[in-house]
């Protein structure tokens, strides 16, 4: 009896080691999830590999894969040197897709709301508190901020592009994933900001783009670095991307192979100010080399065929130019 | 038979063995949890010390950390709970077990059982759509109306099981001095019961005090300590799942390890203090 179960148990380890060989594992960020959901799903049905992603936040996908639990990670904050070095160097940042973050309202009556960058940083400093203090035509009723109460790539993407354009947001608040807030209320996750918005007038908030489209709601167009009031869209999205990687700090970065490219306030005319990447994490140097020729196929089909599935999405896929320099290094990666 | 060289041991011995190691492995299991929050948080505890507790700025970026105002939020919207949820759940539970003979009584108790079984997210759910907007938007108030909802039915039905359980020869006798209703449940009924009922109001505080989903999509997660019960405010319970998966510097990961620290605390805290003003005011324990 003894006999048959060890034999039963050492076949189903055993079972199990097979599985967990073919099955390459990551996890991370909640933002790209969706879009990492249909690549794997798609790939796996041209290739047979499997590919697993967990939608875990940024903070957790970096712990994991700095531990070594995970095969790859996924962020949309890049990891400092700091943490690069802490989880033993030797880390690439393979950009995927891009985002624009959206500042959505509740004012009755306003469809079109234009602001600049200094107004927008004084209302969540708290120092804009009624909404004629931002343009006189507005209703008379004071403004409710709301913010990410979980720690979040959207926030670190948003208070990034403050920090970029407000001094005194810089000095007094910062950018991170998340912020100690000078005024207002805190909902978890896009959805809890989002009804935060719909449901008090006044609000303010800032959610991802793909989210204030499928909720209808009222986003502000924001002056760019070149001074024109733009829409959040994938085309401003995109222009944003261009804009900023014509920039030859960009370039150098570029050349130098870190892709943890800012595009927040990026310059040209059809920019939107407030853009953000995503990227995945993995090893330059891939311990298991079968599974390591498996992520490299992933990630080169990713950067070339899989760059059709984002704009479905509401993510914005990345420029041609980027895509082919980010594939040159993903061939640096040695399996 | 195979098993004859046991033949000292008897099955009963087998038995109590087996049950007690489950029964230990219970308070060795709370004894690791506790191990294991103080090794996690000793990061943050050597940061901070004991002006953590008292502190109140909270500010990830520059890994400053104060537990105040989460301490604050966790007792007040606690409080607010059982403000509501005591004299309701003790008016129903006295209802259905005392004084309605109607048949209904038993459905009643089902339903108020089904309310208990509602997972959190759908109370949080009906808190952001109707609770916060006809409450003025997110704040420390909604947080405590909807925790009053979620510990109504434990308190209800543990209330209730408790009156049931009082002998009816202690009522009969009442009855029989020509008591009324209201006396027989004051004289005879009420005294019996007090151990048992705060033991259902400290299952329901001790549920408000843990209830992390449904707080947090409603309290406005502000860590700030205003007088105003209509200002957002954030519990200790909603500040961990809300930041714990983002942490990424250790000491953020330890102060948050400590918040739970904290929580076990204050529930050991008062968990204790009921159970003490039971012994203090019936002999019983409770």
């Amino acid at each position: 009896m003894f006999k048959k179960i060890s034999v039963l148990l050492l076949g189903l380890s055993l079972l199990a080691g097979l599985a967990s060989a073919a099955v390459i594992n990551g996890a991370g960020a909640t933002f790209p999830y969706p879009i990492y959901m249909k690549w794997n799903t798609v790939f796996a049905e041209q290739t047979g590999i499997k590919i697993n992603y967990q939608g875990i936040g940024s903070g957790g996908g970096i712990r994991q894969f700095s531990a070594g639990i995970t095969d790859f990670g996924g962020s949309d904050a890049p990891m400092t040197d700091k943490e690069i070095a802490k989880a033993g160097g030797d880390i690439l940042h393979i950009p995927t897709v891009m985002g624009a973050v959206a500042v959505v309202y509740n004012l009755p009556g306003v469809r079109n709301l234009n602001l600049d960058a200094d107004t927008l940083a004084d209302i969540f400093l708290g120092k804009i508190t009624n909404w004629q203090g931002v343009n006189s035509s507005l209703p008379n009723m004071p403004i409710k901020v709301c913010y990410r109460s979980d720690g979040s790539g959207t926030t670190s993407i948003f208070t990034g592009y403050l920090a970029k354009v407000s001094l005194d947001w810089a000095s007094k608040v910062g950018a991170g994933k998340a912020v100690a807030w000078p005024t207002g209320i805190g909902g978890k996750g896009n959805s809890g900001v989002a009804g935060s918005v719909k449901n008090i007038e006044g609000a303010i908030g800032y959610v991802e783009l793909s989210y204030a489209i499928t909720n209808n709601l009222a986003a502000a167009n924001l002056k760019n670095k070149a001074g024109v009031y733009t829409t959040p869209s994938l085309a401003s999205t995109s222009a944003a991307a261009s804009g900023a990687l014509s920039a030859k700090a960009m370039k150098k970065l570029i050349a130098a192979g870190d892709f943890r490219l800012d595009l927040n306030n990026a310059p040209g005319e059809n920019s939107y100010p407030i853009v953000g990447l995503t990227w995945l994490l993995v090893h330059k140097n891939q311990k298991d080399s079968g599974k390591g020729a498996n992520l490299v196929a992933y990630l080169k089909w990713a950067l070339t065929d899989g760059q059709k599935y984002p704009a479905d999405l509401l993510y914005a896929p990345l420029p041609k130019d980027i895509a082919s320099k980010v594939l040159e290094q993903v061939e640096t990666i040695k399996i | 038979m195979r098993l004859s060289r046991f033949k000292r041991i008897t099955g009963d011995d087998w038995f109590s063995a087996i049950t007690f190691s489950f029964a230990a492995s219970i308070p060795l299991l709370l004894f690791l949890l506790i191990c294991l929050l103080i090794i996690k948080s000793s990061l943050g505890f050597k940061t901070f010390g004991f002006g953590f507790i008292v502190s109140s700025s909270w500010d990830p970026l520059n890994d400053v950390y104060g537990a105040l105002p989460f301490i604050y939020g966790t007792i007040i919207s606690s409080l607010i709970a059982l403000a509501i949820a005591v004299p309701l759940g003790l008016g129903c539970a006295i209802f259905l077990a005392e004084v309605t003979q109607s048949k209904v009584k038993e459905q009643v108790a089902t339903m108020i059982d089904m309310l208990a079984a509602i997972p959190s997210v759908v109370y949080g759910l009906w808190g952001i759509f109707v609770l916060s907007p006809f409450l003025g938007g997110p704040s420390l108030l909604v947080g405590g109306v909807i925790l009053s909802i979620m510990i109504l039915p434990t308190i209800t039905a543990i209330s209730r099981e408790v009156f049931q359980a009082v002998p009816h020869s202690l009522r009969e006798s009442a009855l029989a001095l020509g008591a009324t209703k209201w006396e027989t449940f004051k004289l005879a009924v009420f005294g019996p019961a007090l151990s048992g009922l705060v033991g259902a109001i400290i299952l329901g505080l001790g549920r408000a005090l843990g209830e992390t989903m449904a707080v947090t999509m409603v309290i406005g997660n502000r860590a700030n300590i205003s007088p105003s019960l209509f200002a957002p405010a954030y519990t200790l319970a909603s500040v961990i799942a809300n930041e714990f998966a983002e942490a990424t510097s250790e000491v953020n990961l330890s102060v948050l390890v400590e918040l739970g620290l904290i929580l076990l605390v204050i529930t050991v805290i008062v968990n204790g203090a009921a159970r003490f003003f039971v012994w203090k005011t019936t002999g019983h324990k409770a």
